[in-house]
This record gives structure tokens, sequence and C-alpha cells, in this order.
């Protein structure tokens, strides 16, 4: 079946879903790369109109991406929930939209998550302005354990990310001291290894344990090597708390990550036996972002926020600690400049909060980008507003590993001020206990400077 | 080094930029600036271009042929936005490699990416280190390519029309603010077009400050022995070489991490 909607005198055609919902995105660069962008504004509004018709329970009944060739499609509809579905079941896209803007509040959002599908949080996002999105996603409320409370509200989290070129430990060890001297830790330290060789992420994890441990911080360590290689960590009794993947929403972008959902399974299992956690057993940490399945020529047709959200219902089925977009990472073929990179951090942050996961945001870019530091605070404090678990925190906002700028350890500082929000309570009264909440001293605390001998 | 007493002595430790001060939340001026500074030259140097005539005399020196070829990317913008031209060859380039084709070789690609910087610095000597270590293993050198307005990718097709064993490309990484000359290598064992990243292994950060080119050489050589063992390159090709402090992340650990 098709789609139409006239506009200015044109009628404009849409011969099923996946078109619809390319042709209604708001303009990136990806699409166009990818040819599925409308061609027109008028084409763009055509779809956006005959997309808020569409009624929600179509999405049940046309998959984007085959069903018997895809195995995160079959994951979805197999399992979706339609009793908690059945409050909007009645509504259109459009009727969705407005619904989520007045009515709806936080306990019926919560209730309401495993019965909306990607798509339709997608197609929802599609006719939100930037406020829409902020808007809607302030009412969610997701909240996950290990050794600390994640998302409650009032609070914002920060990943440390204490990446080092050649690996260091020194090198990671005092970006880490620098982190937690400026309030950021909560969300994770998890390093990005420079290399996936298994004695070196064995080595690296010994040490974060060895830094959390000695510390009694309340939070945890990850590094985030391919989940084969923490599989084999896990073999070889190194202390693993979180496992780390980059997933994206179909089955050929896994597959070009070298990832199954059976795999992530199998790591979850390997993982929950080690039973590390204290308050709670969400371990699994994932990252995605807008562009990989086209990069991996894996996105049949469909725009690049799609099949962002679609890798959202991935991440939803192994009950994760946290989940982030690295939304401004992929390059500008995909987001071309900061205010394609703020619009899709704000869509991603809406779809994975209305479907049910402590929604992170990597708020970042690269050199060839066009983008600088100031896109990045207007995208960190709309999120902030809108709710965002967690942000990263990179000292100085370089990443000398990764060469790429994300938020900083002062931005974290930044965004809680100027909120009103604290870090996650059993991490802000570990910053009390050490005297470093409030201040940064210029000497060091006492405890911390052997770690460095 | 001496127990660090001052958050300022957490400077000696990494070249993050750590202990950078506070002015209330933020940062101090000169630290503001330094780092505006620093994503300015950056900036420029994503539109630096490739000097080949140069990379090619320096190449040439070291004894083995040189080819030149063009992605189907016609300018800088085009490859900026359209990494499916980068990683094709333009018209007529792969016929004409076909010509000097070198079955069951290794071929090397110097590709400018997306910074040329490190690629003119540092692959000589790296094509130095490597080219005793490759005659000693056996290995036929297919004449090097290089390759401008290159994405990785490109060399799956270079590979394949010189019909090679194994393919290494040595490709500008996208400049950060610390260093603007990295160079990353991708080993792709029998290389095709359509490959996908997780085909590929990589070693990353080669230059004097990070890998130094003569380290990545042996790494490279233990890579493709391992290669020629396993008939394969990529996420099955774990790298388990003992002690090895260095470089080398899959380019599939990162959501779109690949040049």
């Amino acid at each position: 079946m098709g789609f139409a909607h006239t506009v200015g005198g044109t009628r404009h055609v849409f011969p099923d879903l996946r078109t619809l919902l390319a042709r209604a995105t708001p303009s990136r660069s990806g699409d166009v790369l990818a040819g599925v962008a409308a061609e027109s504004a008028a084409e763009r509004v055509a779809a956006q109109r005959a997309l808020a018709d569409l009624p929600l329970r179509h999405f049940l009944a046309e998959a984007v991406v085959p069903y018997e060739a895809d195995e995160v499609t079959r994951l979805i509809l197999d399992s979706h929930d339609p009793a908690a579905f059945a409050p909007v079941a009645h509504l259109t896209v459009g009727g969705f939209r407005d619904w989520l803007l007045g009515e709806a509040d936080s306990t019926a959002l919560t209730a309401l998550a495993p019965g909306l599908t990607p798509e339709m949080v997608a197609a929802a996002s599609k006719i939100c302005r930037l406020q829409d999105l902020v808007a809607i996603a302030a009412k969610c409320r997701v909240t996950t354990r290990f050794r600390n409370t994640i998302g409650l509200p009032g609070t914002l989290s920060i990943r440390l990310q204490p990446n080092d070129p050649v690996d260091d430990p020194k090198g990671v060890a005092a970006q880490i001291l620098d982190g937690l001297l400026l309030g950021a830790g909560d969300a994770v330290i998890g390093v990005n290894p420079a290399t996936d060789n298994v004695d070196n992420l064995c080595r690296l994890l010994e040490m974060l344990d060895g830094v959390r441990a000695r510390f009694d911080i309340p939070t945890q360590t990850c590094v985030l090597a391919h989940v084969t290689t923490t599989l084999l960590a896990i073999e070889r009794g190194a202390p693993v708390d979180l496992v780390f993947q980059s997933i994206g929403g179909t089955q050929k972008t896994n597959e070009s990550f070298a990832v199954s959902l059976a795999l992530l399974k199998e790591a979850r299992e390997a993982a929950l036996a080690l039973r590390r956690g204290t308050l709670g057993d969400d371990l699994m940490y994932f990252e995605t972002g807008q562009g990989s399945a086209l990069s991996a020529e894996a996105h049949h047709g469909c725009d690049q926020q799609t099949i962002e959200a679609r890798a959202y219902a991935v991440a939803r089925a192994f009950s994760p600690l946290l989940v982030n977009s690295v939304v401004g990472f992929i390059g500008p073929e995909y987001l071309f400049d900061g205010k394609q990179i703020t619009r899709a951090g704000l869509e991603d942050h809406f779809c994975g909060k209305l479907l049910g996961l402590p929604m992170g945001v990597d708020v970042c870019y690269t050199n060839h980008a066009e983008a600088d530091q100031d896109d990045m605070d207007a995208l960190l404090t709309l999120l902030g507003v809108a709710g965002v678990t967690y942000v990263m925190g990179v000292a100085g906002a370089d990443d000398v590993m990764l060469a790429y700028q994300s938020t900083s350890f002062h931005d974290g500082l930044y965004a809680r001020a100027a909120l009103g929000k604290r870090p996650a309570p059993e991490f802000a009264a570990w910053l009390e206990r050490m005297g470093i909440a409030d201040r940064t001293l210029e000497a060091l605390p006492a405890p911390m400077t052997d770690l460095l001998r | 080094m001496s127990t660090p007493v001052l958050w300022r002595d957490l400077r000696r430790y990494t070249p993050a930029r750590v202990a950078l001060g506070r002015a209330g939340n933020a940062l101090p001026t000169a630290a503001h600036l330094d780092f505006q500074e620093a994503h300015a030259r950056a900036r420029d140097a994503v539109w630096s271009g490739l000097d080949a005539p140069a990379l090619e005399g320096a190449v040439g020196a070291l004894g083995v042929p040189v080819r030149r070829v063009a992605s189907a990317a016609p300018d800088r913008r085009s490859y900026l936005l359209r990494p499916d031209l980068g990683r094709r060859l333009a018209d007529g380039e792969a016929a004409r490699l076909a010509e000097i084709a070198a079955p069951g070789s290794i071929a090397v690609v110097l590709a400018d990416g997306l910074c040329a910087t490190g690629v003119q610095a540092h692959a000589p000597p790296l094509l130095a280190a490597l080219l005793p270590g490759l005659r000693a293993a056996g290995w036929q050198l297919a004449p090097v390519v290089i390759a401008t307005q290159a994405r990785v990718a490109l060399g799956d097709a270079v590979g394949e029309a010189l019909q090679a064993a194994a393919v290494a490309v040595l490709i500008g990484e996208r400049p950060g603010l610390s260093a603007t000359d990295s160079l990353g290598c991708y080993l792709t064992w029998a290389p095709r077009r359509g490959r996908t990243d997780a085909e590929r292994n990589c070693i990353s950060n080669i230059r004097p400050e990070g890998l130094p080119p003569e380290a990545a050489a042996r790494k490279l050589l233990w890579l493709l022995d391992a290669a020629r063992r396993l008939g394969q390159t990529g996420v099955a090709l774990k790298d388990e070489e003992p002690a090895a402090p260095l470089v080398a992340p899959q380019p599939q650990d990162r959501i779109g991490g690949t040049p």
C-alpha cells in the first residue's frame, strides 16, 4: 500500500512506509548520501503530513526491514506488548505527538514503553520540533543500577573517559584523578582501549578495578573492547563489571560489528555469573549512532534516524545500565554541521527514553565536521533540560586517543550547576566524603597521591 | 618521577588536557584559547593536500616501483560528503592497475585520507622498516600505490586489481587537537570490493610520539604472518601478540570510526 499528500497543488506519493519515514525526516547529509531524502521542502512536509495521519497500528503491520531477513525486525515485532500499547492504539502519529506533549505523564510513559516500537517513536520524532523532543523526553523516567543508582530525577551522571593513545596505565590513572576531582565518573569509568589485545584488556581492567576498590568509589568500570574480547577476559578471570558493545538497527549492521543477538545474550550471561553488581544487575553498555547502517551498507533503504531507533530495540532486550548515541563522531557525510548534530542528538535521546532506555549522549564532533564548541554547549544544555541520563567527561574536551572532541569534565560541572542537577546519590556522597564535592583543591587529596608512584 | 602532590603534577603523566584549572566551572582563559587554537589548526589540516610527487620521490628512493591512482571523488568537499566516491577508483584506474598485477603479492597503498600530513611524513620510514621483513618472510611486494582523495576501502579495489593476497592501506587519520600527523594502517586479507571493516585489522596512531613507524612495521609483519596462517583478517584474527603495549583499535569498536 502507498501513502500520499498534496502540497501546493502537487500530489506527493510514497510507495511504502520506509520511504514515507525517510522523506519525512528533517534534512541531513546521510540521508542525501543514501538517496532516500526528500528532494524538496514541499515533499518533506507532504510526507510529514501523511505520516501524521498514519495510525500507530500500521507500524505493527508493515516492517521497514523484512521480517524474514532480519533478526532485529523479528525481535521488535515478536516482543511487542499489545496490552502496554492499548492506551495509544487508537491514535495516529500526529495524535500520538499531541498526547505525548499533553496528558502523558511519567507513569503512563513508563508503562507504555514495551508497547512502542522504534519505528513509532522515530515517526513521532520526525514531526517534532526541538522543544517537543526536549519537553517529551523530560517526562520519561528510567532508572538503572549496578553499584549506584543512575537516572533519578534531578541527577546528571558523567562517564569518565580517560582514553590514552597507548593505553599507558599511568596516563589513564592521571585522567581518572583529574575527572574525579571535577566530579565525573558516576555513570562509569570507561576506557576505549587503543588496542583490542586480550592481555592489554585484562591489564586495563585490573587497573580500573584497583582504583575503584582502593578508593571505594560507588561506580562501575568498563573497557570498551569488542564483546568477543571481553568474553575472553571473563574466561581469564578479569574483573569485568560491564559488557560493552557498539550495536546497530539491522542484523546486517550488527554483522558489520561482528555481533548477533545470540552473542550479546551469551556475553550478558557470562558477566551476570560474576555477580559483581551490588545494587542491581544492569550490566550492559551499548553505543549507537546515526549513519552506522549506511556506513555498512546495511540500511535497507531506510533513513538513518529510523534505523538508529531500531538499535534501541536491540539495547532494551538486554536490560542495559547505559546506552548512548555517539552523535557527532561519525562525520559530516552523515551529520554535516552543528545544526544536524544538535537535532540528531535530541532525536536519539527522545527515542531512547520513550523506549525505556537509560539514554545518554556523547555530545561530540570531529574536526572534519562543520561544528565547534558553541554547538556542543547548545546541545549539552538542551539535553540537560531534556533530562539526559549521562554525558561524557573527557579531560579538556580533547580525546587524545580517538581524536575527537566530546564534553569535558568542566562541561559536566557547568551543566549540573546551570540546571540544578546532582550526581548519582551514592557518588555525590562519596565526593562529599573525599572533600571534593564543591571545589578542586590545588593539592591532591592525600590518599590519591601514591596512585601514580 | 616523584609522587604527584599538586593537581598540576598530573600533567607529567599524560598528553591529555588535565589539571587545566577552573574559572568558576569553566576553563581559565588561557586554557580556553589553547583549545581554540588547536581546533583552528586541525580544521586547516583537514583541508591540506598530499604532495604526491614528493611522496613518490621518497618511496622511489627505497628502490620500489610506484604508481599513482585517484579515487572517484573529484575534490575535497565531494570527498568529505561522499565517502562512497573515496572508496571507488576513478574510471580507468582498475584497468591500468591490472596491467601490473602481481598475483599472490602484498600490496601497499599510501592514501591521503582525512589529513595528508601523516602519510607524507611517516609512510616512507614505515616502508623502509617494512621492506627487509617482507623479504625475509618471502613476500613479493606489488608496486606501491599512492592514492588521493582515498578512503580505507579503496585498498580493496586496488588489491583486487593487482590480484594481491593482502593489502595494507597506510592512510592519514582524522586530525585530532593534539596530533595532526597520525597515520593508520589497515590490513585486509584477500582484498576485493565489498569487504567490511570487520574483515580488517588496524594499527593506528602511527607517529613518532605515538607508535613509531618502525614499531608499526614490526606489528604489521606480525599481523601479516598471522593472517597468512589463518587465511583471513578481521575479528577472527585476535591480536594476542604477547607484551605489546601497542595501538590497534578495531574500527568496528566505535560507531563510524573508520576514516
